[in-house]
């Protein structure tokens, strides 16, 4: 039986199988408007066509530079902003709808943010931050707390000195793990972490990864795992999904994308992380600049001003995310078969 | 000294450096050497009082609330020796510095333009054209696109990076001698990132500027400097060329940095090795080695006796005992041997 | 699915080296201040702020017990006794332009000054805190029907506006407490408003509807206790504010009416006498200034103990 009333038996709480993807997103869509200096309207394109599923048991990774979008997807999975258009399917069911309404979603999914001192309220103990959510949730006040407690055990926090601290007194690794003991406080499958590590130190970054690797084994968790940092997304995730200016460009088996990466703009991300072999330092940037304001975004390709692989064409056609090799999935049209660009691949790839 | 004041000797000399706060020791004696012409990367935990050594160099602390010991030396001045004005022109004149967040570094309600020349007439007697022909001349050399229409920019309306290259410009202005650098490329996106370091690199080849970059990233301290100097609790661990540090290391707590990073996982998901415990608090200091709680190395001596900075190599200085047993762990594999038990549950 | 944890089942990273982060204490149990805990133990450390509560309580003390221990009948005159210099043998702090005695004048007027000072306040913080966590946390139209419409009283400056209202509803301490609390609630209101909208945007509140809770659970819980805080700080600010303008009130004769000592009727009554005896004209006014002025570096203390450092 779980703590936690009215969640279905864990048969019917999983319906479709383990070949059904938790969570299928597609055709998602969110423009914010904005006033320029001039009066005139634009919009802001942060997420602009996403689609992608989350595999059940697996770690999707999230990469991408300022403005990609990620961080918008990451809180429209979750609904904290409404999406303009697109489904999300949890384990076939609409999410949003009667079948599967937010607030029995948002017991599945849960969710970790950046700032670790931000998402704790200052004026609650550890211990009450995490017993929130299955209090609000009809567990009896005691009960949630012993939860919380051993929650904070299984984090590494010792309850016994920790449970009746306030977030300023511990350290930022100390939160964090809180933060996690709370997203877990709910019993989800699907744990969204949104730049989680990325404001630890090194050390305590890994001691952290390592955690979420034994809650996920315990758990049985799913992960989706926002990043910056393509080093800790490739140590932790299967598959690995690349945006730029609010599309995904492309998508795969972590090992593929991160090894022979086939979109140009993977490439130069790689490229660009720092050797850490000081006989063989970079020797010259792929990117030049910053990457530009999604208010205005390129015609055709939106990579195509700062690619190396431009031609005409790419201005012109938007490409496609087509899949050229099993699960990997690119929106390049160098990469497609008649696309009409010159490197483009001769024969159709069976797909 | 003479040697440390004199225009042909080393570009900064730190030794024994001590920074108080309150009872708060950040800074434990450090003793740095920056060669002219070199560039050398501060690397360390937040904490580990890398900024503050860095600041320190400027003497950029309130006076009332903060005490600075030992002898800083930097372009040829003793840095504790100026007074209230020669301290005024050094800083920006002799020794400049940038930051994490240029937003921060510039004045809103001027142009980018405005501020560098600005800067520029504070130091020299110079007519505005000519000022402004050397800001132009500075957005070229940090590689800032169409400059003549950039210097009119307020901040506001540059980008992150281009913040970043304008506030090198700025303080380059004066012709210093000695950059320093405070964690300039963390907040900036990763194809940024790069750009800026090569950027730093480069001014460092052409201008015969010498460099000290502070940065939590390995990565990035590889990438840009010759010389790297490990902190740990307010003291230098190790230092060494990035050759001698990052592929030899000796010192159990660099061991430690270079094994938790995620891509030196052995395979993907396995489990990282990390540093057990966390840094020490700096008001409650332990005796002996600060790392000594947390080494996979440690005995009984380290928790009594600071161990002395020991020579292993020519310019690789490492504080610890086990200097020998440190580095052939590292060699033999990646499973440092424990010292520590887990903590019981 | 249940998921077995339990206390027993914890494994601390029983694989390589890896151990929970290291306490820099080494107590067994730590046990936390607690909020207020915290600005307590911080604010006994502000010696100026300390000083400036115990003026606060040595007044409220008097007023609280002033009918029975002034040393003379504040409201007995005497012709034969007018305005004696302070310092003099029976009246202490010498007598008014009745010949009534200051010192138990000023004592009784202690009251009537902090009732009049503190109540206006207190209603307002009510109500403004109301108005403005509202706003705040509703957003969107409701936001900009409710601080436009307050935005509408900040048109007059408070003097004025206290001195209107007053003059429309006639004098009387009921109706400068009336008015006064209109001079401060949009001002409250409008400090809760954006305290709100600036909590209403942490991560903390996100993560709180991510668990499920009502919009009420969130307010109650999570927003409550982080806004009534700088609210509180703020609003001990305005009592300084408050006792001037109700013993401007007085002294125009909109407020407190004779014989009632208060002290700005009394510096009213008083100012005749400036030329004969000027310290005991200034001796009302002088209370006035340091109970105002502790109040203000009183809500300083409170303000610097209540921010919480990372």
């Amino acid at each position: 039986m779980s703590v936690i009333p009215d969640t279905p038996d864990p048969f019917i709480r999983d319906r479709g199988g383990p070949a059904q993807p938790l969570l299928s997103v597609s055709g998602l869509f969110k423009h914010f408007p904005v006033r320029k200096s001039g009066g005139k309207k634009q919009v802001v394109r942060a997420v602009d066509g996403v689609d992608f599923e989350v595999l059940k048991g697996e770690t999707l990774g999230i990469v991408g530079e300022s403005g990609c979008g990620k961080s918008t997807t990451a809180k429209l999975l979750m609904g904290l902003i409404e999406r303009d258009t697109g489904t999300l399917l949890y384990d076939g069911q609409p999410v949003g709808e009667r079948s599967m309404p937010w607030r029995a979603y948002r017991r599945q999914v849960q969710m970790v943010f950046q700032d670790s001192y931000a998402s704790l309220n200052p004026r609650m103990t550890v211990e009450q931050s995490i017993a929130f959510g299955p209090k609000v949730n009809g567990v009896p006040g005691r009960q949630a707390v012993e939860r919380a407690r051993a929650l904070l055990a299984r984090v590494g926090l010792e309850p016994k000195r920790f449970a009746g601290r306030y977030p300023h007194e511990i350290s930022g690794g100390q939160r964090q793990r809180v933060n996690i003991a709370r997203s877990l406080a709910l019993e989800p499958r699907l744990v969204l972490l949104d730049e989680a590590v990325s404001a630890l130190d090194k050390s305590v970054e890994a001691q952290v990864l390592n955690l979420l690797l034994d809650l996920k084994q315990e758990f049985g968790l799913t992960y989706i795992f926002i990043s910056h940092d393509l080093n800790v997304v490739r140590f932790i995730s299967d598959r690995v999904m690349v945006m730029y200016l609010g599309r995904v460009s492309e998508i795969g088996p972590s090992d593929a994308v991160l090894a022979a990466p086939m979109h140009p703009y993977t490439r130069a991300l790689l490229a660009s992380m720092p050797s850490l072999d000081p006989n063989n330092r970079t020797q010259a940037a792929l990117l030049a600049g910053d990457p530009p304001n999604p208010i205005d975004p390129p015609s055709g390709c939106r990579f195509h001003p700062r690619c190396s692989l431009a031609e005409p064409v790419c201005s012109q056609i938007e490409p496609p995310l087509e899949t050229i090799a099993p699960l990997h999935r690119v929106a390049c049209l160098a990469r497609q078969p008649g696309s009409g660009h010159s490197a483009a691949p001769a024969g159709a790839l069976a797909a | 000294m003479s040697a440390l004041v004199s225009a042909a000797g080393p570009a900064v000399v730190l030794s024994n450096l001590r920074v108080a706060f309150g009872k708060v020791q950040v800074v434990d004696g450090v003793d740095l050497t920056v060669e002219r012409g070199q560039a050398l990367a501060l690397i360390g935990e937040s904490g580990s009082g890398k900024s503050v050594t860095l600041r320190a160099i400027l003497r950029l602390f309130p006076e009332s609330r903060s005490r600075i010991e030992g002898g800083i030396f930097a372009a040829g001045k003793d840095v504790q020796a100026l007074g209230k004005r020669a301290l005024a022109d050094f800083r920006g004149g002799d020794v400049s510095m940038i930051f994490q967040e240029p937003l921060l570094a510039f004045d809103p309600v001027y142009t980018v333009g405005q501020q560098i020349t600005e800067a520029i007439h504070r130091h020299e007697t110079i007519t505005k054209a000519d000022a402004r022909k050397r800001a132009l001349a500075l957005f070229e050399r940090v590689r800032i696109p169409s400059p003549e229409r950039r210097l009119d920019n307020y901040p506001h309306e540059m980008s992150g990076g281009m913040r970043q290259r304008a506030m090198i410009a700025l303080a380059l202005a004066c012709h210093p001698q000695v950059l320093l650098a405070d964690e300039p490329t963390t907040a900036l996106d990763a194809t940024v990132q790069i750009q800026v370091l090569l950027l730093l690199r480069e001014l460092q080849r052409d201008l015969g500027l010498s460099i000290v970059i502070v940065t939590h990233d390995l990565g990035a301290a590889v990438e840009v400097a010759d010389r790297i100097a490990v902190m740990y609790a307010g003291k230098i661990v190790e230092t060494g060329t990035a050759h001698q540090v990052v592929l030899d290391p000796h010192h159990p707590y660099t061991i430690g940095l270079l094994r938790s990073r995620a891509e030196g996982a052995l395979e993907k998901g396995a489990r990282l090795q990390t540093i057990p415990g966390s840094p020490p608090d700096l008001a409650n200091r332990p005796a002996g080695c600060p790392f000594a709680p947390r080494c996979f190395l440690a005995e009984e001596r380290c928790q009594t006796e600071m161990p002395p900075v020991g020579e292993i190599a020519p310019g690789h200085r490492v504080a610890c005992w086990h200097t020998d047993e440190a580095a052939s762990a590292y060699r033999a594999g990646p499973t440092p041997v424990r010292a520590i038990e887990p903590l019981p549950a | 699915m249940s998921v077995p944890v339990t206390a027993a089942s914890v494994a601390l990273d029983g694989g390589v080296v890896t151990a929970p982060e290291a306490l820099p204490e080494s107590g067994a149990f730590v046990a936390s201040r607690g909020f207020w805990g915290h600005v307590v133990h911080r604010l006994v450390r502000d010696p100026v702020a300390v000083a400036a509560g115990a003026v606060i309580l040595i007044v409220i003390v008097i007023a609280c017990l002033s009918p029975w221990i002034t040393p003379m009948d504040p409201y007995k005159g005497s012709m034969l006794r007018r305005l004696k210099p302070v310092a003099d043998a029976t009246y202490w702090l010498g007598s008014d332009e009745l010949g009534r005695d200051m010192i138990s004048r000023l004592m009784l007027g202690s009251r009537l000054s902090l009732f009049i000072g503190v109540t206006p306040v207190v209603i307002a913080f009510v109500i403004g805190s109301a108005i403005g966590i509202l706003a705040g946390y509703v957003g969107g139209w409701t936001n900009t029907i409710l601080m436009r419409t307050i935005d509408v009283f900040f048109a007059f400056p408070s003097v004025l506006l206290a001195i209107a209202l007053s003059g429309a509803l006639g004098a009387g301490i009921f109706n400068s407490i009336v008015s006064l609390t209109c001079v401060f609630v949009p001002q409250i209101a409008r400090v809760a408003e954006s305290v709100t909208t600036g909590i209403r945007k942490r991560d903390y509140i996100d993560a709180a509807k991510l668990s499920g809770a009502s919009p009420l659970t969130i307010m109650r819980v999570q927003v409550l206790g982080n806004v009534l805080g700088p609210i509180f700080v703020y609003s001990t600010s305005l009592i300084s504010v408050s006792m001037i303008l109700a013993s401007g009130l007085s002294f125009l004769g909109l407020g407190v009416r004779p014989p009632e000592p208060e002290w700005g009727l009394m510096l009213n009554t008083l100012r005749t006498a400036i030329y004969v005896n000027p310290v005991v004209a200034a001796l009302p006014g002088l209370c006035i200034f340091i109970v105002s002025i502790s109040f203000n570096i009183f809500s300083d203390g409170l303000r610097n103990a209540m921010e919480i450092r990372q």
